[in-house]
């Protein structure tokens, strides 16, 4: 047995015979994505935790020390990007430059998806290997990160501007603070509704049968095409949806 | 109950291995990316959506920093106190603190000392205040950090006659405030000090201040930025010169005039 079907035993409960040639899981966040990924939550929980005393009077009263809460803010704020940044910038961090290139990346199916906001069905088995909803929460939380560095730095530094500046940007770092607490409190209702994904986050692995599912046109690309029944089942949706849609690649990725 | 066997304890164990494993981080997982090249990604039709999303936000940050403070002044007239007191754009008070906490004073304990050059150092109650000619206020409090609060119903009494009641003595020609929480102080000029709308206040937005907003009793002195309307109020020394506040030792300007102090053209307060 080659050495990528060596730990079929880890991945679970796989396909039964159906999955008896390939892998039972799929490596879907390298631990450069993984370490990123968690650092970048603890420095949002430090943010969110300390703009509570500085944005609510009442929390403020509780916890006091504002100079000191403002620095770790501040800090935290200013090591946002970093790790990031820090695994994007070298050789380990191949495999996310390659997803960045993927969440960057639309089709058409899901260009119609965000145009019938949300409401059209990309079906699992022709998805690429994220989601377009997960796609915009990444698009939208780098924008986050920008704006919020951007207005955040105005804030701190603003002698440097237009004193009108200081207004508009309270106004845009605390609008923006409200939206993406939002979007991230949806990011973790949807994290822990789908365990799958989340111990993806933690381990890398996902099932070679959740993939198919839900990244048909990524488990297609490692795995080769989908045979038997799910071949079937995506061969028979496909033909449901026809029109302009890309048919998933058939050919084995190597 | 039946005492679980050795084999439920058994499978009880597994089970709890098996889910404990799974979580377990597993660097090598099944493919290895290090012998395992990457693909590229499938190709199909696709645009630069992401990118798009990020450039337009930072495009609306910045537009929102340009025109922010004009927003913020309509969305706050338009919310009023009310949804606009915790909401972005609304009119609200911020709370600043120097210390680890707010001071904590009951109104039974609370003392006013009034110090220095005068004639009669006194210490003044809070029923000692509310016994003394009232003096009633609606005006902004305006930040120097660029928010204003609309409309604040004030009440106390006016500290030129609490200078009168002292008697203020050569060659006073300045007070220093300081605070209960035992690092804030202020300072302002006699002339500044006996101007109308400058008041030791017990009242604020129709009710007794709250010690968030420096109760029981604080400065209020309006045509000046907020951080001379001192909190928690517990002294007032009179001094033969200005002795310059905690803020104004970190940069803020002595004379806080609103709209003609700190670099800022915010409109006085009327």
């Amino acid at each position: 047995m080659s050495r990528r079907h060596g730990a079929t035993e880890v991945g679970g409960d796989a396909d039964g015979a159906a999955a008896s040639r390939e892998p039972a899981a799929l490596l879907r966040f390298d631990v450069v994505e993984r370490c990123a990924h968690w650092a970048n939550a603890l420095l949002f929980a430090v943010l969110v935790a300390t703009a509570l005393p500085l944005y609510f009077p009442a929390v403020e009263g509780a916890v006091g020390r504002r100079a000191l809460v403002a620095e770790i803010h501040l800090w935290a704020g200013l090591a946002w990007p970093v790790p990031l940044c820090v695994s994007l910038a070298g050789p380990w961090g191949a495999q996310l430059r390659q997803d960045l290139r993927r969440l960057n990346r639309w089709s058409g199916e899901e260009l119609r998806w965000l145009r019938s906001a949300g409401r059209l069905h990309v079906a699992g088995e022709r998805a690429d290997k994220f989601n377009p909803g997960q796609k915009l929460n990444a698009a939208f939380t780098a924008g986050v990160v920008v704006v919020m560095l951007v207005s955040g730095s105005i804030l701190k530094w603003f002698a440097a501007f237009p004193l009108s500046w200081r207004t508009g940007a309270t106004f845009v770092h605390d609008l923006l603070a409200w939206l993406v607490v939002v979007v991230v409190a949806g990011h973790v209702l949807f994290a822990v509704t789908h365990p799958q994904s989340l111990r993806s986050m933690v381990t890398g692995r996902i099932d070679a049968t959740w993939a198919r599912r839900h990244a048909g046109r990524w488990a297609a690309e490692r795995l080769g095409p989908a045979r038997e029944a799910s071949a079937e089942r995506a061969a028979a949706e496909r033909t449901a949806a026809a029109g302009p849609t890309a048919p998933p690649t058939t050919e084995p990725a190597r | 109950m039946p005492e679980p066997s050795e084999a439920d304890r058994g499978r009880a164990r597994a089970s709890a291995r098996r889910a404990f494993r799974s979580w377990w981080p597993y660097p090598g997982g099944v493919e290895d990316p290090a012998t395992l090249p990457l693909p590229p990604p499938s190709e199909v039709p696709r645009v630069a959506v992401g990118r798009r999303v990020v450039l337009a936000m930072a495009a609306l940050g910045a537009l929102g920093v340009a025109v922010g403070a004009t927003v913020q002044r309509v969305v706050g007239d338009v919310l009023g106190s009310g949804l606009g007191g915790f909401l972005p754009g609304g009119n609200r008070f911020r709370i600043y603190t120097i210390t680890g906490s707010f001071p904590v004073v009951e109104p039974a304990d609370y003392r006013l000392r009034v110090t220095g050059l005068v004639q009669h150092p006194i210490v003044l109650t809070l029923d000692d205040l509310l016994a003394m000619p009232r003096t009633r206020l609606v005006k902004d409090f305006q930040c120097v950090t660029g928010w204003r609060v609309p409309a604040v119903h004030w009440e106390g009494v006016r500290l030129g006659d609490i200078l009168d009641l002292v008697g203020v003595t050569p060659p006073a020609v300045a007070l220093s405030f300081y605070s209960y929480d035992g690092a804030d102080s202020e300072s302002l000029t006699l002339d500044q000090a006996r101007l109308s709308d400058v008041i030791v206040a017990y009242s604020m937005l129709g009710a007794p201040i709250t010690t968030e907003h420096g109760g029981p009793v604080r400065l209020y002195v309006a045509p000046m930025y907020g951080y001379k309307s001192l909190k928690w109020l517990s002294e007032i020394r009179v001094v033969d010169r200005v002795d310059p506040g905690f803020w104004e030792r970190n940069g803020y300007a002595v004379n806080a005039w609103v709209g003609a102090s700190n670099g800022r053209d915010d409109a006085p307060i009327e």
